[in-house]
């Protein structure tokens, strides 16, 4: 069985996990104002993609935020 | 808590040894790398619910978008006719809805153009300078061409929504209205 992470270890990796969230996010709300831009301009074309990208953008950050609990859950 | 343990776990500010922090906290130890961890771990959750409601904003688009679609195209409606502007006048008009209000310019004796009132900008109401050939928006300095309703200056980043005419007569009717990104 691996050993659980150390608290040294568990910080780096909350560090790591933080900034991949925080770019993530900061995509996910340029993305938001052009889709706005852009429905409000009559495009309807992008409104989709935009939404799905959104959706896939904050299932990874889902994603890392369930593996920091779960190596929580390790220790 | 006997003190060997304390100390593994609790790491001052400071870096100096326990028995050198002052009584209370020596009482009341902090465990500073947990605390770290968890308000990292916190700011985390939060930026992942943020992150949440950006995409229950790109579906709150999506429905807004389906309603619009559902409206259909605006009624025809006649709004002047041609005597009642002069060449370089201009007349306010409410189309589509009863909140929409719009500005019809006579440019040239046989040229009229419409646009929504609305600056794209914050919605101000805009101006028109026949004289400069521009609409102006006095909130931010914003200003839209006449002819195309393009921005030219300022902080708006879409044209004025145009409205398409149709002059039957010697009445002028609206009969639609086209929203552009460029």
């Amino acid at each position: 069985m691996r050993r659980p992470f150390s608290r040294e270890q568990r910080l780096t990796i909350v560090y790591g996990i933080l900034c991949i969230v925080l770019i993530i996010a900061m995509l996910q709300l340029w993305l938001l104002m052009a889709t706005m831009n852009a429905y409000l301009g009559g495009d309807e074309s992008v409104i989709w993609p935009a939404a799905l990208v959104s959706l896939v953008g904050f299932g990874l950050n889902g994603g890392l935020l369930w593996y920091l609990y779960r190596i929580e859950r390790r220790q | 808590m006997i003190r060997s343990e304390r100390e593994e776990l609790t790491i001052p500010p400071d870096g100096r040894s326990l028995d050198e922090q002052p009584k209370w906290r020596q009482d009341f130890p902090i465990d500073w790398a947990e605390a770290h961890y968890v308000s990292r771990r916190d700011f985390t959750k939060f930026m992942v619910l943020t992150s949440l409601a950006f995409t229950a904003g790109q579906f709150w688009i999506i429905v807004r978008n389906f309603l619009r679609k559902r409206r259909g195209e605006a009624r025809i409606q006649p709004i002047a006719t041609t005597d009642q502007l002069p060449i370089g006048g201009s007349l306010a008009f409410i189309y589509p809805e009863s909140h929409d209000t719009c500005l019809l310019v006579r440019t040239a004796e046989k040229t009229f153009v419409a646009y929504s009132q609305k600056c794209t900008h914050l919605s101000c109401a805009v101006v028109p300078q026949p004289d400069k050939s521009r609409f102006y928006c006095p909130c931010h300095e914003g200003s839209f061409d006449l002819a195309t309703g393009a921005t030219i200056a300022g902080p708006p980043q879409r044209p004025l929504p145009r409205i398409r005419l149709e002059v039957r007569g010697d009445l002028i009717y609206a009969t639609g209205v086209e929203v552009k990104t460029i």
